[in-house]
């Protein structure tokens, strides 16, 4: 079996997510209940057989750390191989390189010890069941040098950022744009040889670029083969809070939870041994998605609890986010409102927020 | 080389449970489901990792795929350790032959190989039977205040349950005076609770006699303690409080899980410092549909309802279909439930696959428990 080494580039990620990551970066913010992004590409890797993935952090990344810990949850706890963290820090006098190609030049090592033939990057946000064999199946079969993964879809405000690809009808990309018209959303995500990545990287770094798929990639067009695979699953782009907020809402569609949650591979993500969601008997839960460790004695509709929330009696939540270990004080009433982790609502309090633009509460504030 | 352990942990998992009916047919009683996420074994498994007890030897007999495949290297207890952790034990053969596992003190007989390993001062025997959350380093310190030979733990029970267990009656400072297997006249309520602590020596001294002893039939409550007592060792009982069940047939395991709907159970599962552990199934929150009606009860992740449950327990993976009403049950991992299906004081096994307009069990609290086999297709009704 050809091995692949698993990138998940978590440098240069937008973060629109203003309170919601004044603590965290964005892979580690926590989204269905139980998960945290990164959970999603981490599990779509492990699922295609990886067994080396490093994460490149530069900002923000300890709860990150926390979250991954040795891996074990994604079964990365390997006496070869395994989840690497790697910060792009370096004492290095004659390092010249910038931006995300210090990523590479400082961590040398990494690609040069692991044993696989071809790398496949990836970040956090693009939240979906993909299968990465297929794309690596594909990029073989081709003789591309380059195999990038895209969805033709209804752009929305958050793939305002991402590149477009116009590709030609032997799925030769022709041109990355940013072209707001163009459907063929470009996921972030694409496959090459580790041999050729090197040499790329070592060009930018002589040439003092600082971003490697623009310059590495997107800049070289002309001079490599780059093939489009096209991804029709379904795909959610987070990064903002109001995407966040918006696809949190959707999976409460049970085709979509399904989608992402029943029919693929199992999602991991780091285990709490918490009991499960208790109802009282005054408890009305309707169209929500509960966690376990929740004791709910109140009302609940259209909401995502994430573990251990407590929502007391004569409490109501609507349209909303509730991280893990929130407490609703009794008669609270919340709507379009995303509770970081830890908040408390006293008693009768109100937070009520616009279904477009929510109502985001810091980790651990009591209101 | 081992580093030697204070106190080493021996947990009898090897009952068939028969009175659990279909529920133990392809497993061990310490391996059925309870409180919508657990197995009965979690509980003196996370005993013994939140007592600071790490090095558990699990005697396994009767049907031990599903638990040895469950406890694997121990991780979900934290028991995967370099120095000690948990190791299945189960009958094997020697250079004299092969052989099972009679009864409770020959299974710690034939295992000493084990225990020696470790050179401990003390070990503690367990059932893998029972419902309860205990602190074994505190009956440990009583134990050693006492220096005593053996210290047995024990419960108060309802007079009229009394004849159910061993009997204890104790001297003001807890020596124990006297012990009864099973009395069918019951000197007093004081049971033990199958929970013993043992200085290594000794036990080893008596389960050699009792080995020896062509008469016994190897059993710590019926041979080995009476023994104990008989030639004078200092045998002390400590005295526990709290939740502690025996749920041994259909109706206890039922009646157990319901004890856990009450607004504040005696038996705590949400307390952060007294976890109880349990191997993860890789399931996303709990779905509850528009229309769904969920009161009074326990709903694990993975589930999806669509109907109504009242007064229940639903284990991981479970559904329940629209119009279908499920009340005072127990719903193991991966049940489906259909359409219009009535559900009354029942247990519906694992991935039990239950047909639209169904009718199960009855709500005449007078009756039994309805009991519905794994992997059960059922159409049309059933009633216990």
């Amino acid at each position: 079996m050809n091995k692949m080494l698993g990138i998940i580039n978590l440098d240069g990620e937008q973060d629109l997510f203003q309170e919601l990551t004044y603590f965290r970066c964005g892979a580690s913010l926590p989204y269905a209940g139980k998960y945290r992004l990164i959970d999603f590409v981490m599990s779509n890797m492990v699922h295609a057989g990886i067994t080396d993935i490093a994460v490149f952090v530069r900002k923000k990344y300890r709860s990150l750390m926390d979250h991954l810990g040795n891996g074990r949850e994604w079964d990365l706890d390997r006496k070869k191989g395994g989840v690497f963290i790697l910060p792009p820090d370096w004492n290095d006098p004659t390092d010249h390189s910038k931006g995300d190609l210090q990523h590479f030049h400082n961590n040398m090592d990494f690609f040069h010890r692991g044993r696989a033939d071809y790398v496949l990057f990836a970040d956090s946000q693009q939240i979906c069941q993909i299968d990465f064999r297929a794309v690596l199946d594909s990029h073989i079969a081709s003789g591309a040098d380059v195999t990038v993964v895209y969805k033709r879809m209804e752009p929305a405000e958050e793939h305002r950022t991402c590149y477009r690809l116009t590709v030609d009808d032997h799925g030769n990309v022709l041109e990355f744009t940013k072209d707001e018209f163009n459907p063929n959303i470009f996921m972030n995500m694409y496959v090459l040889r580790k041999d050729l990545l090197l040499e790329l990287v070592r060009r930018c770094i002589a040439h003092g670029a600082d971003n490697f798929l623009r310059d590495g990639i997107i800049g070289q067009l002309p001079s490599l083969k780059v093939k489009a695979w096209a991804f029709d699953g379904l795909l959610q782009t987070i990064n903002s809070v109001e995407s966040y907020y918006k696809h949190s809402i959707s999976l409460l569609q049970p085709e979509i939870h399904r989608e992402l949650f029943l029919a693929g591979n199992p999602i991991y993500t780091k285990v709490k041994d918490t009991a499960p969601a208790k109802y009282l008997d005054e408890a009305a839960v309707d169209n929500s998605l509960i966690a376990n460790g929740c004791v709910i004695a109140g009302h609940v509709e259209n909401s995502i609890l994430f573990r251990g929330v407590r929502v007391e009696e004569g409490a109501t939540v609507k349209n909303s986010i509730i991280m893990q270990r929130c407490t609703l004080g009794k008669g609270a009433y919340l709507e379009n409102v995303i509770l970081d982790k830890d908040v408390t609502v006293t008693d009768h309090q109100r937070l009520i927020g616009s279904p477009s633009r929510p109502y985001a509460i810091p980790k651990r504030k009591t209101i | 080389m081992m580093a030697r352990k204070e106190c080493v942990v021996m947990l009898l998992a090897g009952g068939e449970g028969r009175r659990l009916k279909s529920l133990t047919k392809k497993m061990a009683k310490p391996a059925v489901y309870f409180g919508g996420k657990y197995r009965i074994i979690d509980f003196p498994l996370s005993n013994c990792t939140n007592s600071g007890l790490e090095t558990v030897g699990v005697l396994t007999q009767y049907e031990p795929l599903v638990l040895n495949n469950y406890i694997g290297i121990g991780s979900p207890w934290d028991l995967d350790r370099q120095n000690g952790g948990v190791s299945v034990l189960p009958p094997f053969a020697e250079l004299s032959g092969a052989s099972w596992y009679v009864g409770t003190a020959n299974a710690v007989y034939l295992n000493f190989a084990f225990i020696e390993r470790h050179d401990p001062d003390h070990v503690l025997i367990l059932s893998g039977d029972h419902i309860y959350k205990m602190d074994y380093s505190r009956m440990l310190d009583f134990h050693k205040r006492n220096n005593a030979d053996a210290t047995i733990a024990a419960i108060e029970v309802p007079w009229k349950e009394a004849s159910r267990f061993g009997i204890l009656a104790t001297d003001p400072d807890d020596r124990i005076r006297s012990f009864v297997e099973k009395p069918a006249d019951p000197p007093g309520n004081l049971a033990s609770m199958g929970v013993y602590i043992f200085k290594w020596p000794v036990l080893k001294e008596y389960l050699t006699r009792d080995h020896q002893n062509p008469d016994s039939s190897h059993d710590f409550g019926k041979n080995v303690i009476p023994l104990m007592l008989g030639e004078g060792c200092r045998m002390y009982a400590y005295l526990f409080k709290g939740y502690w069940r025996d749920v041994g047939t259909v109706e206890s395991l039922w009646e157990a899980n319901m004890d856990l709907l009450e607004e504040e159970p005696e038996l705590d599962l949400n307390d952060p410092s007294w976890r109880i552990y349990s191997r993860n199934p890789y399931q996303p929150a709990h779905y509850i549909a528009p229309g769904a009606v969920v009161r009074k009860s326990l709903i694990n992740e993975g589930c999806q309802i669509y109907g109504e449950v009242r007064h229940s327990v639903v284990f991981y993976g479970a559904q329940v279909g629209e119009g279908s009403v499920v009340r005072d049950s127990v719903i193991m991992p991966c049940a489906k439930i259909g359409r219009n299906v009535r559900i009354s004081r029942a247990i519906i096994g694992e991935g039990a696959v239950i047909g639209d307009g169904a009718v199960i069990g009855s709500e005449d609290e007078g009756g039994g428990i309805a009991l519905i086999e794994d992997h059960a297709q059922v159409d049309g009704r059933v009633v216990c």
